[in-house]
């Protein structure tokens, strides 16, 4: 990736994907991998956003539905749905979301701080907003979506 | 692969094997303890604490040298039969095995200690030898110089001004018949002192008598040699250490000027020819030895002291290899995978409809067999007897009475129990509150033992056992047992619990897990350190364990907890419920029955018990209760599970289906995700699809809170019972 | 060929380090884990200096050193005590005992290494 050398050391590399009509982001070196979708084992008493757990080659990786947690109105996952398998904190797990879109660097400069909108559901989970293209692309904040992150009150 | 520094190494297994070193201290102090007075416990002790110095040295590890040293000063004292070990001796013996305990883990774990306790315990050790005349720190400090051969050669005076001379020694030696007898070897001797500069060396054979008078085991050789180096008399001086006493030896310094030189020369090197000019008396002072004897060995057997072997010998030690964890972790892990491939392997074989007497299945079934056996294998590795935890809390014990004074008795039962080691080692602090709070709590005072007319000693016994393919673990005491109104009349005051209910005495004790309970008024020395029994009852938890409370009014109380054997497999029964595959410890499985409708009763609309053999047992639709449906409402010609907790309750858990009963690999759900109630991690069918491992007692538990709910007997919501320290009877 | 070395401790950490010592000094060593397993390892091998401890479990440093003056090829082996003591009247308990010579322990390796050249030589290796 960053291999090529000639990569401004501020820039981030970023691997956007798509959850619904909305366009995220997260850094690409908390990227593991992507898989398809398969189904999920569904936890007894979590939130509807956790949609279960995955055999990843012999692991148990908890699944969090992107568009669930974000409140993106989204059908049910299909096949063309996409795991992006992350690692946050010596903690792995996959998002679900519609489908990857592309690789970006972005200049940190280009990042801004969201602004504070208290009443949307995706507040919280955003660490940063640039515009790319002219399309806004939401930097998720990868800590927030964590499991155990969240209250155990499920 | 990394690559290992092995000091770094070596550094590390010194410390695993200062683990094993207190250990045999605990055990032979314990039996010290018992009326063991054997040298060879003793010995065992000293040993122990000597090793543990010695390999410190080498580290240089000082403080804890230091300790060691003088404790085994003591213990020395004691293996001479100076010193009794009575009562008092022994008392601190064992504390000064705490420090010790502690200096190692300091050492290991680069933390600093309270100096004060250090030094406390070591004037004590000191005042057992009567005052040891040493002054601290010179004799034991000269001898623990690191790195030091000892120099002392008695007759070789310097005088100051040789010092000051120019390079160069002379050195006449002529070894004696003993030095032969101790293995040594001139020629090596002279190869030696030639590695320290250019050496000149004569050898006087003026001596040698002719050969029909020749004893073969004298010696009739000397030797003159000067050596052309600038190096101090100890670099000399070193090589003839292991001599001195058993030759003739002079060294001495050589003047560099030629007529010094020359005149060393003619003092020291007589010419080959010439008479000895050694003025002594030469063969003469050196014993004769019969002209027979083969072994002038025996002259040193009669002076050396024969301490030997024990009558009885101890059986050989066992050959271990010491493996670096990770591949033992790796290895289970592989079998695991074994296990889940060759799960996949049946599954096809059996979709393929191959019979099952066929070669393919018997070979299969060989197979299966073999896994199991290298996974029981595999586990065994990493199984540990309980002892080293249970010496820990001997500790605990010790301590936590010394500080409440209470005279405290602790009985271990089943110390060899072989748990996973790191069940084991996450057992360590939720056990060592369950037994400061039977010290401290659990145990009246003094005064109300007495009163209540029981001996003034308590007790805290400490078990281990395998019981039906868990292990048990239980503290228990003989105090006052739990103060019922007490508890009640708290937990209802920090608003746990309604006011006013009705609660069995079991539910009553319960309240003692609840979180909040803990963080009680008066928080004790000992047992308040910010943990209630609501930390330990999760971290019981996420080992896959359980806790129970029992209690006896002015009979005492025991906490058990009950532990899966490994925290990789189990054998499970595979059921469908709500769509859902899940598997149910096989272990807590009574048996499994399919209802008929007359044996269903409704207590409620949502509570239903059945009729088995004489009893009511409640009825709990496992789909509802994961969540997974709503409740059918209607059972009859049910599949259900009948489980029973460690405590004998029962319940009945209704399935769609009963699939199999196999072995599964547990993975756990606690570090990917979280506790999830009900469920006590998860495995990966043949199929590829993780499936949830049921923890049928903490789904009980739940539900039974659920029913209460419906029975208008609240628990406050998202509450679980939890203990508290002074709630005991006190 | 190499010096062969028989090393006779009960405490792993110093087998650990006179393996690392004298391994890297060129020697070939083998270890015995107390005084009777020392014998045993003797018996199958031919040390040309053996290295003891003295305080050990079933047969101490004095009973080995013994037991291994008593076997007529060992009687002039170099034996080295190594031990934490280094009280004079050791010295001459573990001369009496037939011992070549002391190190004490915690040892120096360099020093170690000249101990055993001096009273086992330099081997052929040299």
């Amino acid at each position: 990736m960053s291999e090529q050398g000639h990569i401004d050391p501020t820039e981030q590399e970023l691997l956007s994907f798509r959850v619904g009509e909305q366009e995220y982001s997260v850094d690409i070196m908390s990227v593991r991998e992507i898989r398809g979708w398969t189904r999920a084992t569904p936890l007894p008493h979590s939130a509807a956003h956790v949609r279960g757990v995955i055999n990843l080659r012999g692991t148990v990786l908890p699944i969090i539905d992107l568009a669930r947690q974000l409140g993106i109105p989204v059908a049910e996952p299909t096949e063309r749905n996409v795991i992006i398998v992350v690692h946050v904190h010596d903690q792995t797990l996959g998002l679900l979301v519609d489908a990857v879109s592309d690789i970006l660097s972005i200049p940190q400069g280009d990042m801004q701080p969201p602004p504070d909108m208290a009443e949307d559901a995706s507040h919280g989970f955003i660490k940063a907003l640039t515009i790319i293209e002219g399309r806004m692309l939401r930097i998720l904040d990868l800590d927030a979506v964590q499991p155990g992150h969240e209250t155990e009150a499920a | 692969m990394r690559a290992p520094d092995p000091m770094a190494e070596i550094r590390a297994s010194f410390f695993v094997e200062c683990e094993e070193l207190l250990e045999s201290l605990q055990d032979g102090l314990t039996a010290m303890e018992g009326g063991a007075s054997d040298s060879e416990t003793i010995n065992v002790c000293f040993r122990a604490v000597h090793s543990i110095k010695g390999g410190a040295g080498a580290f240089g590890l000082d403080d804890l040298v230091r300790f060691a040293h003088r404790y085994e000063t003591v213990m020395d004292e004691m293996r001479a039969g100076r010193l009794s070990a009575d009562a008092e001796a022994m008392r601190l013996f064992f504390r000064a095995a705490d420090v010790l305990f502690d200096l190692v883990r300091a050492a290991r774990d680069g933390t600093s200690l309270d100096e004060a306790d250090i030094e406390a315990t070591l004037s004590e050790l000191e005042g057992l030898t009567g005052g040891s005349p040493k002054p601290e720190g010179e004799a034991e400090a000269v001898e623990f110089t690191p790195m030091t051969l000892s120099l002392d050669l008695p007759g070789l005076d310097i005088s100051p001004d040789e010092a000051a001379a120019a390079p160069g020694w002379d050195i006449s030696f002529k070894p004696e018949r003993e030095l032969f007898v101790t293995g040594n070897e001139p020629r090596h001797l002279l190869a030696a002192l030639s590695e320290v500069g250019p050496l000149e060396t004569r050898c006087d054979t003026s001596a040698v008598p002719p050969l029909w008078d020749l004893d073969p085991e004298e010696n009739y050789l000397s030797w003159s040699m000067r050596l052309a180096a600038d190096v101090d008399r100890e670099r000399v001086a070193e090589i003839f250490d292991f001599v001195d006493g058993v030759c003739r030896l002079d060294i001495s310094r050589c003047s560099s000027d030629v007529a010094g030189a020359t005149a060393c020369a003619d003092r020291l090197s007589p010419d080959p020819t010439s008479a000895r000019p050694d003025p002594e008396p030469e063969p003469a002072t050196v014993p004769i030895a019969e002209p027979s004897a083969p072994t002038p060995v025996a002259a040193a057997g009669q002076t050396s002291p024969a301490p030997a072997s024990p009558p009885e010998e101890p059986a050989k030690p066992k050959q271990t290899v010491r493996v670096d964890l990770d591949r033992i972790d790796r290895m289970v892990n592989l079998v695991g995978e074994l296990v889940i491939n060759q799960a996949m392997l049946t599954q096809s074989v059996a979709e393929m409809g191959i019979p099952a007497n066929s070669p393919v299945s018997h070979g299969l079934e060989e197979f299966m067999q073999l896994t199991r056996d290298i996974q029981d294998s595999v586990m065994m590795i990493r199984a540990q007897p309980v002892k080293s935890l249970f010496q820990r809390m001997a500790r605990i014990v010790r301590e936590a009475s010394a500080s409440v004074d209470k005279r405290v008795r602790l009985v271990t039962d089943g110390e060899a129990t072989e748990v996973d080691k790191t069940v084991i080692e996450r057992l360590s602090d939720p056990l060592t509150h369950m037994v400061r709070n039977a010290v401290d709590h659990g145990l009246e005072s003094r005064d109300k033992r007495v009163a209540a007319g029981k001996p003034d000693e308590g007790v805290v016994r400490l078990s281990a056992a395998h019981r039906s393919g868990r292990v048990i673990i239980e503290v228990s005491d003989d105090g006052a047992g739990i103060n019922r109104p007490k508890v009640k009349q708290i937990a209802e005051e920090k608003g746990l619990i309604a006011s006013g209910l009705q609660l069995s005495d079991s539910e009553i004790d319960n309240l003692l897990f609840l979180p909040g309970f803990s963080t009680a008024s008066k928080v004790s020395d000992l047992s308040g350190r910010g943990v209630g029994m609501d930390v330990v009852r999760s971290s019981i938890q996420s080992l896959g364990g359980r806790i129970a409370i029992s209690s006896e009014p002015g009979r005492g109380t025991t906490l058990q907890i009950s532990l899966p054997l490994t925290l990789a497999v189990l054998d499970g029964m595979v059921v469908r419920v709500a769509g859902e595959t899940i598997v149910v410890p096989l272990g807590s499985i009574v048996e499994t029955l399919t209802l008929a409708g007359s044996e269903i009763r409704h207590l409620g609309p949502r509570t239903s018990v059945i009729h088995i053999r004489d009893s009511f047992v409640p009825l709990l639709d496992l789909g509802a209760e994961l969540g997974y449906r709503t409740p059918l409402g209607q059972y009859d010609s049910s599949v259900v599970l009948l489980i029973a907790k460690e405590d004998g309750s029962r319940s009945a858990l209704i399935v769609d289906e009963i699939q199999e009963q196999r072995q599964v690999v547990i993975k756990g759900l606690q570090e990917s995700y979280g506790h999830v109630p009900g469920i006590a991690a998860a495995t990966i069918l043949g199929d590829g699809q993780v499936a949830l491992i049921l923890d049928p007692v903490d789904l009980m538990a739940r539900a039974s809170g659920a029913t209460r709910a419906a029975a208008d007997l609240t628990i406050i919501p998202g509450r679980e019972p939890s203990a508290e320290e002074s709630l005991h009877a006190g | 060929m190499a010096l062969q070395v028989l090393a006779v401790d009960d405490s792993r950490t110093i087998r650990d380090m006179l393996q690392l010592t004298l391994s890297g000094a060129g020697f070939d060593a083998h270890f015995g884990e107390d005084g009777v397993h020392g014998l045993e390892v003797l018996e199958q091998t031919s040390p040309d200096v053996i290295i003891t401890d003295l305080n050990m479990p079933r047969m101490d440093g004095f009973g080995f050193i013994e037991a291994v003056r008593e076997q007529p090829r060992h009687r002039t082996t170099p034996i080295l005590f190594l031990t934490t003591e280094s009280a004079p009247e050791l010295k001459a308990r573990a001369r009496s005992a037939g011992a070549t010579g002391w190190i004490v322990k915690p040892f120096d390796p360099d020093k170690l290494i000249r101990a055993l050249h001096m009273v086992a030589g330099n081997g052929d290796a040299r």
